[in-house]
C-alpha cells in the first residue's frame, strides 16, 4: 500500500515535470523577438503574436475592471448585509453552480447574450469571462472579509458611524488580500480560457489599439494556440505560445502562493 | 460632471435623512449580492429557450436515442446518443484511471509525506491545475496520439482512449486537492486511537482516516466527473471528432466537442444550430445533476 501511494505521487510529480519540460524544450527555441513583436503577414509568410498578446492584455484588464466591483459588492452583501441564512445559502449555491458550468456553455450563452447584441468582440468575450470569474472573486473576498474581527465593526458602530461608513473605512481595507488573490486567480483562469472565447471574441489576429481592440474580434494567446495547432498545423508557433503560457502559469502560481503567505504573516502579527 | 452630480445628490440625501441614504446603499449591495443568482437564472432561461425548439422539432426520443448524427447530410439526422455515450464512457474512463492515482497520492501527501516533500508536490499539483486545457491538447496531439498509433497499431491515434488519458490527467489536481483537504480534516484523535490499539500506520490511514473523510473524497470524485464531462478544447484536439458510436480506438465526439466543432460554421437560425443549443441544454442538465450531487456530499461533510 505504501509502495502504491509513493508510486502514484511520483507519477503525478513526473507528469508535471514531463509536461513542463516537453513544452519548454519544444517551445523556447521557437520564441524570437520577431515573433513577439510583429503581427502575422501573409505577404512575407511571417507569423507574429503581438496582436494576440495585446488582445490578452485588453481582455484581462477589461474583465477584471468589471468583475472586481461586482465580486467585492456581492461578497460585502453576503458578509455584512444578508441576515437571512436561506438567502445566503441560495446565493452561495448559485455561485457554486456558476463555477461548475463548463466553459463551452459559457461560450454559447455569451454568444447569445453579448455577441449577438454588439458583435463578436473582445468586449463580448470579457463580459462572458466576468460571469465565469464572479464566483472566484466573490469567494476569495468573502473569505478575507471573514477575517476582519467583529470587534472592529462594533467599535466603529459604537463611535456612531453608519453602516456604509463602517464598510468603507473598516471592512473594505480588510479585504485587500482577498481582492489581490481573486485578481491573480482570475488572471490565471482568463489566460487559460479558450472555449468560452472562441464564439464570443472570435479568432482574428488584427492589431488594434485599446478601444478598437475591445470592439473588434480578436484571439487571445490561448485561442491563438488552438488555431495555430488545430487549424493551421503550425506546431512551432503553438509550442512557443504554450511555453509562454506555461511560464505565465508558473508565475501566477508563485505569486498566489507568495501573496497568501505574505498576508497570513501580516495577519498573524 | 456626472459623478459629481451623483455625489452631491447623495450628500444632500445624507444630510436630510441618513436613513434613506443607508437604504439606498443597502439596495445597491442587495442588487450586487444577487448578481450570481441572476446569472444562473439568465443562463438557464437562455439555454432552455434556445434549446427547446430543435428538440421539439426533432422529437425528444429521436434526439436523445438516435444513433446517427449527420447534420450536414442531404437528409439530416440529429441523434445525439453517440455523443452522450462518448461523454459517459470518456468520463468513466478518466475517473477509473485518475481517481486511484489521485486518491493514493492524496493519502500519501496528507498522512505520510514530510513537510518539504508535501509543499513541493502540492506546488506541482497546483501547476497541473493551472495549465490551460489547450496546452494539454497540444501535448496530447504531439505525444499521446502518435504513441497510441504506434503502440496499439491503429491507423489513427486520435481516439476515445487518447481523450480518456488527457482527461484523467486533467482531473488529477482536483481529486488530489479536495481529497487532501478532506483527509487533513480528520481529527488526529481517531488516528491516535487506532495506532494505540496496535494498528499499523497504513491500516490506520485506510481503515480509519479514509472512511472518516469519505464524504470529502466522494466530493472530489464528483468534482472530477464535472470537470471531465465539461472539458472541450483538450478533448477536441485529441479525440478525432467524428460522430461515431464510442469505441476505445475510434475517433469520437463528446457532447462538448459536438457543440464546439459545428458552432463556427452552422448558420444562425438553422435547425443545425438549434440542435447544437439542444446539445448544450442536455450537457447543462448533466452538470446541474452533478452539482446537486456535489452539494449533497459537501453538506454531509459539514454536518458530520
Amino acid at each position: 500500500m505504501r509502495g502504491a501511494m509513493m508510486l502514484c505521487t511520483a507519477l503525478t510529480a513526473a507528469l508535471v515535470l514531463f509536461l513542463m519540460g516537453y513544452v519548454l524544450v519544444n517551445g523556447l527555441p521557437n520564441i524570437s523577438w520577431e515573433l513577439l513583436s510583429t503581427k502575422p503577414s501573409y505577404l512575407t509568410e511571417r507569423i507574429g503574436i503581438l496582436p494576440d498578446i495585446l488582445n490578452t492584455v485588453y481582455i484581462v484588464v477589461a474583465a477584471l475592471v468589471i468583475v472586481l466591483p461586482l465580486g467585492v459588492g456581492s461578497a460585502i452583501y453576503l458578509t455584512e448585509y444578508a441576515g437571512n441564512k436561506k438567502l445566503v445559502a441560495m446565493i452561495e449555491y448559485a455561485a457554486e453552480t456558476l463555477s461548475g458550468i463548463p466553459s463551452v456553455i459559457y461560450g454559447l450563452v455569451g454568444m447569445l447574450l453579448f455577441s449577438n447584441n454588439f458583435g463578436t468582440s473582445l468586449l463580448a468575450g470579457a463580459l462572458t469571462l466576468v460571469i465565469m470569474n464572479l464566483p472566484t472573486v466573490m469567494r476569495t473576498v468573502q473569505e478575507s472579509l471573514k477575517t476582519v474581527p467583529q470587534s472592529y465593526r462594533e467599535g466603529a458602530f459604537g463611535l456612531g458611524a453608519g453602516k456604509w461608513r463602517v464598510i468603507r473605512t473598516v471592512v473594505l481595507p480588510g479585504c485587500v488580500d482577498g481582492v489581490i488573490t481573486g485578481c491573480i486567480l482570475s488572471i490565471g483562469r482568463i489566460l487559460g480560457e479558450s472555449a468560452a472565447l472562441l464564439f464570443t471574441a472570435g479568432f482574428a489576429h488584427a492589431m488594434n489599439g485599446v478601444i478598437d481592440g475591445l470592439t473588434s474580434p480578436g484571439a487571445t494567446l490561448t485561442v491563438a494556440l488552438y488555431v495555430y495547432a488545430k487549424e493551421e498545423g503550425e506546431f512551432g508557433i503553438a509550442f512557443a505560445i504554450a511555453a509562454i503560457l506555461m511560464v505565465l502559469t508558473l508565475l501566477i502560481n508563485l505569486s498566489a502562493a507568495f501573496v497568501g503567505k505574505y498576508f497570513a504573516k501580516r495577519r498573524g502579527v | 460632471m456626472h459623478r459629481r452630480f451623483i455625489r452631491d445628490l447623495l450628500e444632500r440625501i445624507r444630510n436630510r435623512n441618513s436613513k434613506i441614504y443607508e437604504t439606498i446603499i443597502h439596495g445597491i449591495f442587495l442588487l450586487l449580492g444577487f448578481i450570481s443568482v441572476g446569472c444562473v437564472l439568465l443562463i438557464t432561461v437562455y439555454l432552455i429557450i434556445s434549446g427547446m425548439p430543435a428538440i421539439r422539432e426533432i422529437g425528444l426520443f429521436q434526439f436523445l436515442f438516435g444513433k446517427e448524427w449527420a447534420s450536414t447530410a442531404a437528409e439530416p439526422k440529429y441523434g445525439i446518443l453517440p455523443f452522450i455515450l462518448t461523454s459517459v464512457y470518456g468520463t468513466a474512463g478518466a475517473i477509473l484511471i485518475g481517481v486511484p492515482i489521485g486518491f493514493f497520492s492524496a493519502v500519501y501527501l496528507s498522512k505520510i509525506a514530510g513537510k518539504r516533500v508535501r509543499s513541493v508536490i502540492e506546488a506541482a499539483v497546483n501547476l497541473l491545475a493551472g495549465i490551460p486545457s489547450v496546452v494539454y491538447g497540444l501535448v496530447g496531439m504531439r505525444v499521446l496520439v502518435p504513441a497510441i498509433r504506434e503502440i496499439f497499431n491503429v491507423p489513427d491515434g486520435a481516439s476515445l482512449f487518447a481523450a480518456i488519458i488527457v482527461l484523467a490527467i486533467m482531473i488529477l489536481p482536483n481529486i488530489i486537492k479536495v481529497s487532501v483537504t478532506a483527509l487533513d480534516a480528520v481529527p488526529k484523535e481517531y488516528e491516535d486511537a487506532s495506532l494505540a490499539l496496535g494498528a499499523t500506520p497504513t491500516e490506520t490511514f485506510f481503515k480509519v482516516s479514509v472512511p472518516a473523510a469519505k464524504s470529502g473524497i466522494a466530493a472530489a470524485v464528483v468534482l472530477g466527473v464535472g470537470r471531465a464531462i465539461g472539458e472541450a478544447m483538450a478533448v477536441m484536439m485529441v479525440a478525432g471528432n467524428v460522430a461515431n458510436m464510442p469505441s476505445l480506438f475510434e475517433s469520437v465526439r463528446f457532447l462538448t466537442t459536438a457543440v464546439a466543432s459545428e458552432m463556427a460554421y452552422s448558420s444562425p437560425g438553422s435547425l443545425q444550430r438549434d440542435a447544437l443549443f439542444s446539445i448544450a441544454l442536455i450537457l447543462f442538465l448533466f452538470i446541474m445533476m452533478i452539482n446537486a450531487a456535489l452539494n449533497f456530499f459537501l453538506k454531509r461533510d459539514r454536518v458530520n
